[in-house]
C-alpha cells in the first residue's frame, strides 16, 4: 500500500492505483470524460485534471500514477480554472441540441458542464459538423455530438474483440467511425449507449422514445442467456422501455448482450393475453373459468403415466416449483426441463454447473471449449474469456476449442479437431495445447450444449473429466468442469428435480407421444410438428409462438418483466428479480395459474403467496434457501456441493464410449433465440443483417 | 467521407514492392510486425503511383496490410487517415504540394498557388485537374524554410520558388519531363545566392590554409 494525501487527508491505496482511483478512495469526486474503469487508460478528454504538490501544472490524474506521499489537490483555484478551461475546449464543437437529445437528462456531458463549466458562452465561430456513421440497426450515432474520449473505441477494442471503430484523420476533423461502412458485428454493441459519455451513440430502437426521468426502475435478470446478467427495467406508464445492465462484478461486470437489451420490442408484440380452448379444431377465446373447466374436465380420468409436462427456457424457479407440484399432484413422474434432451451427470450439483464460475475464468490458465461457441451463447461471459485472453498476454492462455467456430471467438483459439474423437488425441498427449493442459495448475474445460444434446453426451462429459484428471499439477481445490447453459431457466429446473422420475418419460420421449395430455410451460424451442395428432396440448406461456399455435388450450402467463422471480445461473448462483410491469389483458403470473388450477383440480398446491412458494422451493433444495435478491452478490453463489434432490438422482450417469461426427453450433442465429426475440422486429432486423441468411448472401 | 467512391476490388502486391516488403518487415521482431504499417502502407501507395499513375492507397491495399501485418484493418485506417502523406483518394500523376505556412507564405507562396492553379486550371486545393495529370494541395511546413517557398511534386522539393518559374515546371512536367529538384535559383543548397558571401578574406580560405 501507498500512501497518498488528498485535500489533506491521508489515505492508503495499492502502488498500482492512478491519481483518480486515489482520489475517489478518498471520497473526491472527479470529473472525467475518457476514463472508464474497464477500459485502458486514453488520457486524451483531460476532464479529470488536478494538482500534484511540486508538479509545475495540472496532471490528467486517470494517468497519473500515486507514488508514497503524493500530495493531491483536488479543490483549489488552479483547478477549478482547469476544469471549466477544458469544459469550455470540450463545448467548442459540441452542439446545443440537449432538448433533441436522447441523452438528455442521463448525460455525463451535461451534468459536468453544469458542475465543472463556467456559466457563460464565449462561442462565436461556426462549430464543425460530422457525418452521421451507420454501424447497424442497434446504435445510432450523432456524431457531431462526439468529443472523441475513444470509449467506443477502446469498448470495440478490448472487451467486445470486434475492432472496427476507429479514430480516423487527426485534429480538427479527427472523427470516430467505422472508415468503411459497415455494421458493428459484435454481440455486446449496446453497451457502446452505455459507454459513450455523450448523445453521440445511443439506441435506435428507443429513439426518441422516452427521456431518463420518467422511467419507474426495477432491478431483474436476464433470460436471453444463463449467464443471469443483472438488468435494471425501465418502465413508463405499464410498458417495458428498455432495459440496461446493473454492475455485478461476479456476473456481467457492467455489461449486457444485445439480445437481451434489444429484445424488449418483442415483449409487446404476439402476446398471449387471454386464455384460448380449441373447440371443433379452432381456438377460441375463453375465460379462465372456461378454459380451466375445459382443461379438468379433459384431464378427469387420464392416469397420471399418460400426463406429461415440457418446462421452457425462459421460467422462473416459482413456475417450475409449481408446475413439478401439480404433476406430482396428478401423479405424473413425466416432467423435463430439457426440451432440447440434454443430458447431465445429475448424481451431484457439480454435474450440471459452470462450476469454476465465472471469476473463475479470471484465474485459469489454459481452457478447453467442447461444443461450445461462447461468444453466441453467452456474449457477456465470452468478454470474460476474452478479458483472460488479454490480460495473460500473447499466448499465455491457451485456449482450445474443440468444434468449427462459426464467427470469429474474439480471442485466439486452437482448433482441435471437429468432433469428441479429439478429446481421446487430447488424452494421449503429444500436441503443444494437450502439453499446456496437462502441466496446467488451473485447467478449464467448457462444455456446451453442441455435445451434451448428443447422444454420446455421457462419454464425453467422462472424457472430459479424464482428461482434467490426468492434470499434473491441478491446484488444490479446483474445478475444471463447466457446464455452459443457455436456457435460464435450466438450472433451477435441475435444482428442483424437474427430470423425469421413475419410469418417467423425457422430454423427446412425451413430445414423440409417449403422453396423451402435453403441458407445455413456455416450450418452444423444438420442433412442434413432431407431437402428435392424438396429443393434447397445453400451452402455458407469453408468447403466440409456434407451441402456442399447436395447443388445444392456452393459458397465458407473464414474461420474466412481468413477474417476481428466482433464476439460477449457469454457475448456479440463485438471483431474484423484481416485477417492472404487469402482465397484459388477462395473463397472469405462471405459479399461481398452476396454483389456481390445482384448486380446480381439487388438488389444492400448499401455497398461496410468494414467499410460501419460495419456502417450498427452499425444501426441495436448500440452494434456494439463501438467494435473498439480486442485490447480495456475496451471498448468491448458494449450496455449492448440497446434493441434488432425489428424483434428479434417480437418472445415473450412463458411461458411455464417444461416438465420430462433428458437433453441430448450439445457437444457428443469435438474435432469434427464443419466443421473445423471435417476436422483437429488432431482432428480425439484426438477424436479416447478421444471421446465417446475411452471412450466406454475403459470400 | 464516402470511401466507397472509385475503389478498386483488389489489390496484390507486384514482385517490387514484395522485395521492398522483406525488407520493411526485417526491420521489426516477428511479434511486432504491426510496427512496419507506414513503409508497408508507403509501399502500397508508390505501387499505385508505378502502375497507375496515381499515388494512392485503396481500401483493398490497407485490408491486405491488415491481413499482412495481423491487425484489425481499422487500425490502418487510423493510421492512413492521420498522415496527410497517405492518399486515401486517388491523386493526379503529378501531386503538387505547396507549402503556405508563414515563411513560405511571406516569401511569395501565394503566387506559387496562383500559378499552380492558372497552369493546371485546378480552382481549390485538394482538387485534381480535368487532365488528371496533377493534384493540388495545400500542405503544412516542409521543414525548408531557408528555401522557401516550397513546391513539393511527388517526392522531390523545388525550392525557391516563384509564379513564372512554377508554371515553366508544371509545362515541363506536362511533357513528361521531371526537371531536377532542389533550389531553382542560382544556388546550391541554402547557400546564398550567387555563391559564397561570408568569410570572404583569404584568411579564412581553406585552400591558403593549407
Amino acid at each position: 500500500m501507498v500512501r497518498v494525501i488528498v485535500d489533506g487527508t491521508p489515505v492508503d491505496v495499492p502502488p498500482d492505483f492512478s491519481a483518480l482511483q486515489a482520489c475517489e478512495a478518498a471520497g473526491k469526486e472527479i470529473p472525467r470524460f475518457c476514463y472508464h474503469e474497464r477500459l485502458s487508460v486514453a488520457g486524451n478528454c483531460r476532464m479529470c485534471l488536478v494538482q500534484v504538490a511540486r508538479a509545475p501544472k495540472p496532471v490528467a490524474s486517470c494517468g497519473f500514477p500515486v507514488s508514497e506521499g503524493m500530495e493531491i489537490l483536488t479543490d483549489t483555484e488552479v483547478v477549478r480554472r482547469a476544469r471549466r478551461a477544458v469544459m469550455e475546449f470540450l463545448l467548442i464543437n459540441h452542439p446545443l441540441d440537449c432538448p433533441i437529445c436522447d441523452q438528455g437528462g442521463e448525460c455525463d456531458l451535461q451534468d459536468q458542464a453544469y458542475g465543472y463549466g463556467t456559466g457563460i458562452s464565449r462561442y462565436h465561430e461556426a462549430k464543425r459538423a460530422v457525418t452521421d456513421k451507420d454501424i447497424g440497426p442497434l446504435v445510432k450515432t450523432v456524431m457531431t455530438r462526439c468529443i472523441q474520449c475513444t470509449r467506443c473505441v477502446r469498448f470495440t477494442t478490448e472487451v467486445a474483440g470486434t475492432p472496427e471503430l476507429g479514430m480516423v484523420f487527426r485534429g480538427e476533423n479527427a472523427e470516430i467511425t467505422t472508415y468503411v461502412e459497415k455494421a458493428l458485428t459484435s454481440e455486446l454493441s449496446g453497451n457502446l449507449i452505455d459507454v459513450c459519455p455523450v448523445g453521440a451513440l445511443t439506441s435506435k430502437p428507443a429513439a426518441f422514445h422516452g427521456r431518463s426521468w420518467e422511467y419507474k426502475k426495477t432491478d431483474s435478470i436476464d433470460v436471453m442467456d444463463a449467464v443471469g446478467t443483472n438488468i435494471q427495467v425501465h418502465a413508463r406508464s405499464g410498458e417495458v422501455m428498455r432495459i440496461v445492465p446493473r454492475v455485478n462484478d461476479e456476473v456481467n461486470e457492467e455489461w449486457l448482450s444485445d439480445k437481451g437489451r434489444f429484445s424488449i420490442d418483442g415483449l409487446k408484440r404476439r402476446r398471449l393475453d387471454r386464455p384460448w380452448v380449441r373447440v371443433h379444431g379452432k381456438l377460441v377465446e375463453a375465460s379462465w373459468q372456461d378454459a380451466f373447466v375445459a382443461l379438468a374436465r379433459r384431464l378427469d380420468g387420464v392416469a397420471g403415466y399418460q400426463i406429461g409436462a415440457v418446462a421452457g427456457d425462459l421460467c422462473d424457479a416459482e413456475s417450475l416449483c409449481a408446475l413439478k407440484d401439480l404433476m406430482a399432484a396428478l401423479g405424473s413422474p413425466n416432467v423435463d426441463c430439457r426440451q432440447d434432451n440434454a443430458w447431465y451427470d445429475l448424481t451431484s450439483r457439480e454435474g450440471y454447473l459452470f462450476n469454476s464460475g465465472i471469476t473463475g475464468i479470471g484465474e485459469a490458465d489454459v481452457l478447453l471449449l467442447v461444443g461450445t461457441h461462447p461468444r453466441h451463447e453467452a456474449p457477456v461471459l465470452n468478454a470474460r474469456i476474452r478479458k483472460r485472453f488479454l490480460a495473460a498476454g500473447r499466448g499465455h492462455f491457451p485456449i482450445g476449442m474443440i468444434g468449427q467456430p462459426p464467427t470469429d471467438p474474439t480471442y485466439d483459439v486452437t482448433v482441435l479437431g471437429d468432433g469428441p474423437e479429439a478429446l481421446g488425441a487430447l488424452q494421449a498427449g503429444g500436441s503443444e495445447f494437450a502439453e499446456a493442459f496437462r502441466k496446467a495448475k488451473r485447467p478449464m474445460i467448457i462444455l456446451g450444449h453442441g455435445a451434451l444434446t448428443r447422444p454420446d453426451a455421457a462419454g464425453i462429459y467422462a472424457a472430459c473429466q479424464t482428461l482434467l484428471s490426468q492434470g499434473e499439477a491441478v491446484a488444490e481445490g479446483w474445478q475444471g468442469l463447466n457446464i455452459l447453459h443457455t436456457a435460464a431457466s435450466r438450472v433451477a429446473g435441475l435444482d428442483l428435480g424437474l427430470v423425469p422420475g421413475l419410469r418417467g418419460r423425457s422430454a423427446s420421449g412425451m413430445l414423440r407421444g409417449g403422453v396423451d395430455i402435453l403441458w407445455l410451460l413456455g416450450a418452444d424451442e423444438f420442433p412442434v410438428d413432431k407431437i402428435g395428432t392424438e396429443t393434447f396440448v397445453v400451452y402455458q406461456g407469453h408468447h403466440g409462438d409456434a407451441a402456442a399455435a399447436r395447443a388445444d388450450i392456452i393459458l397465458p402467463g407473464a414474461a420474466y418483466t412481468e413477474k417476481p422471480g428466482t433464476y439460477v445461473n449457469t454457475e448456479g448462483r440463485v438471483q431474484r428479480s423484481f416485477r417492472a410491469v404487469f402482465p397484459p389483458g388477462e395473463a397472469r403470473e405462471d405459479w399461481r395459474i398452476l396454483r389456481a388450477f390445482s384448486e380446480v383440480l381439487g388438488k389444492t398446491l400448499p401455497y398461496d403467496t410468494l414467499e410460501a412458494v419460495r419456502e417450498r422451493m427452499a425444501a426441495i433444495n436448500p440452494v434456494f434457501r439463501q438467494g435473498g435478491g439480486g442485490l447480495q452478490p456475496a451471498a448468491q453463489i448458494a449450496g455449492q456441493g448440497t446434493s441434488a434432490p432425489a428424483a434428479a438422482a434417480s437418472v445415473s450417469a450412463p458411461e458411455g464410449r464417444v461416438e465420430a461426427g462433428a458437433f453441430r453450433p448450439v445457437v444457428r442465429d443469435y438474435y432469434l433465440t427464443n419466443a421473445i426475440s423471435r417476436a422483437s422486429p429488432t431482432m428480425a432486423e439484426c438477424s436479416r443483417v447478421y444471421g446465417p441468411a446475411a452471412a450466406v448472401a454475403a459470400e | 467521407m464516402n470511401t466507397q467512391q472509385a475503389q478498386p476490388d483488389s489489390f496484390v502486391f507486384d514482385s517490387a514492392s514484395e522485395a521492398e516488403i522483406v525488407v520493411a518487415l526485417s526491420k521489426y521482431p516477428p511479434e511486432r510486425k504491426a510496427s512496419a504499417v507506414m513503409p508497408l502502407l508507403y509501399i502500397a501507395q508508390r505501387q499505385m503511383g508505378r502502375l497507375t499513375g496515381s499515388a494512392w492507397v485503396p481500401v483493398v491495399a490497407m485490408d491486405e496490410i491488415a491481413r499482412r501485418l495481423g491487425m484489425a484493418a481499422i487500425r490502418v485506417y487510423e493510421v492512413a487517415s492521420f498522415y496527410t502523406m497517405f492518399n486515401t483518394k486517388p491523386v493526379g500523376r503529378y501531386h503538387l504540394q505547396v507549402c503556405t505556412t508563414t515563411p513560405c507564405w511571406l516569401r511569395g507562396s501565394d503566387d506559387v498557388v496562383a500559378a499552380c492553379k492558372r497552369a493546371t486550371g485546378i480552382t481549390a486545393f485538394g482538387e485534381t485537374s480535368a487532365d488528371g495529370q496533377f493534384t493540388l494541395t495545400q500542405v503544412e511546413c516542409l521543414g525548408a524554410c531557408s528555401n522557401a517557398p516550397i513546391l513539393q511534386v511527388d517526392d522531390d522539393y523545388y525550392e525557391d520558388m516563384d509564379g513564372p518559374r512554377t508554371v515553366a515546371l508544371i509545362e515541363s512536367l506536362r511533357k513528361g519531363e521531371r526537371p531536377p529538384a532542389g533550389p531553382t535559383i542560382n544556388r546550391s543548397g541554402s547557400a546564398p545566392e550567387g555563391g559564397r558571401k561570408t568569410l570572404m578574406d583569404p584568411v579564412h580560405s581553406i585552400s591558403e590554409n593549407k
